[in-house]
């Protein structure tokens, strides 16, 4: 809970809107409607995933683009770009291998398994 | 006449209706909307020119230009078959089919591949890759993974094969398929000259595969593709530079990706669903780090 805010919290709200999207549309006849309101619900799964993980998720990068020298995903792409870090190639990847792991942990986590 | 639209929009609307004792699709385009899609008077000539060439297309029944009320228009025959590819990978229905959809799709591709480069003076001779990198540094969004498959690309591009005219987007989702195989190969918009390879490379995307563990279409073997289409066109591939085009593809997904997240966000098309699309670009970049060492 975030003060001076009383319950429901931001999480409780979203989840409560969540399935009301869910449950609202699911008897829907009409399937384009069905089909934005699964996309919708699933979106709110995303924002409830980056409520939760995002902070952590944010000071993660931070420090993995300071390992690495960069202030931030713009510097780091385009110093890929400009091919002045091609032979650091493997902590790079490596690091962008771990960002795109943190995304999907909001995004998509069971598309990690596929 | 059972005269229903199938969709809409500024400047492009389809209809389906019957007449003559037949299906048929009225599509109309006021003015094409952008660079790289083709235009709808070029698009009825490819299709008159690749049924020349045995492709399996619906039929122009007939088309025009300029009215002052529709535009461009042309109306084609309406086919009897499946599009939506969870269905064709699933359904019992398809069952027998499945087997032989690489060889047909192998087929079709080696005939629109064949066709003699002048057939349609509008193609367009360009280079993809060129293209979808101008279209990443238009959006200006960072994107690390895709730099690197960008640098990737650019160290291990394979020499070009003989150009060819190419669908552009030769995909599950573009097929017509029946209970005798593929039927259709439909919305040749992105046609271009081009390397061969990209249509073979773009239908082993992994997005395509809906779910299916095959990488061509999710319902073939690369090697089945290769060989089918290497017998049916005289071509030799090399599978290497098949790969190249497949990272190329995968690459080409995130970036379209990105432009219809763009999309909702300038206010071009407000919607959810692309909306939702910004954050599956995450997918297309773990997708294309499996390519990369």
């Amino acid at each position: 809970m975030t003060a001076p805010h009383d319950r429901p919290t931001v999480p409780e709200l979203l989840e409560a809107v969540r399935e009301f999207v869910e449950a609202g549309f699911a008897e829907s006849a009409e399937a384009r409607v069905r089909f934005h309101a699964r996309v919708a619900a699933n979106v709110l799964c995303i924002v409830e995933r980056e409520l939760a993980l995002g902070a952590e998720q944010q000071r993660a990068h931070e420090a993995r683009l300071r390992a690495l020298g960069f202030r931030d995903d713009a510097a780091l792409a385009a110093a890929i770009k400009s091919r002045s870090v091609d032979d650091r190639y493997d902590e790079i990847a490596r690091a962008v291998r771990d960002s795109i792991h943190d995304k999907l942990l909001v995004a998509n986590p069971g598309y990690i398994e596929i | 006449m059972n005269v229903h639209q199938l969709s809409g929009g500024t400047s492009r609307e389809t209809w389906s209706f019957d007449a003559g004792g037949r299906g048929l699709i009225l599509q109309c385009q006021r003015q094409s909307d952008d660079a790289v899609r083709l235009g709808l008077d070029s698009q009825t000539a490819l299709l008159r020119a690749v049924r020349a060439a045995s492709v399996p297309v619906p039929e122009v029944v007939a088309s025009g230009e300029g009215d002052p009320d529709v535009g461009d228009w042309m109306i084609v025959e309406r086919l009897d078959g499946e599009t939506i590819p969870r269905k064709i990978l699933r359904d019992d229905t398809f069952a027998a089919v499945r087997p032989r959809l690489t060889a047909d799709v192998a087929t079709a591709l080696a005939r629109i591949h064949s066709i003699p480069l002048g057939t349609v003076a509008s193609l367009e001779r360009r280079d993809e890759v060129a293209a979808y990198r101008r279209i990443l540094d238009d959006v200006g969004e960072p994107h690390p993974a895709f730099e690197l498959a960008f640098r990737w690309l650019e160290r291990n591009r394979p020499p070009p094969s003989e150009p060819a005219v190419v669908h552009g987007d030769f995909r599950m989702g573009n097929f017509i398929v029946s209970a005798g195989g593929l039927r259709a190969v439909l919305d040749w918009e992105l046609a271009h000259i081009g390397d061969p390879l990209e249509d073979l490379g773009w239908i082993c995307v992994k997005s395509w595969r809906f779910g299916g563990t095959l990488p061509v279409g999710g319902f073939g073997k690369r090697e089945e593709l290769h060989a089918d289409y290497e017998r049916a066109s005289g071509r030799t591939i090399d599978p290497d530079a098949a790969r190249w085009w497949e990272v190329f593809g995968t690459l080409r997904w995130g970036v379209i990706c990105i432009m219809q997240a763009m999309r909702h966000l300038s206010g071009a098309e407000r919607s959810v669903e692309l909306a939702a699309i910004g954050r599956r670009v995450a997918e297309v970049e773990h997708d294309v780090m499996a390519y990369l060492p």
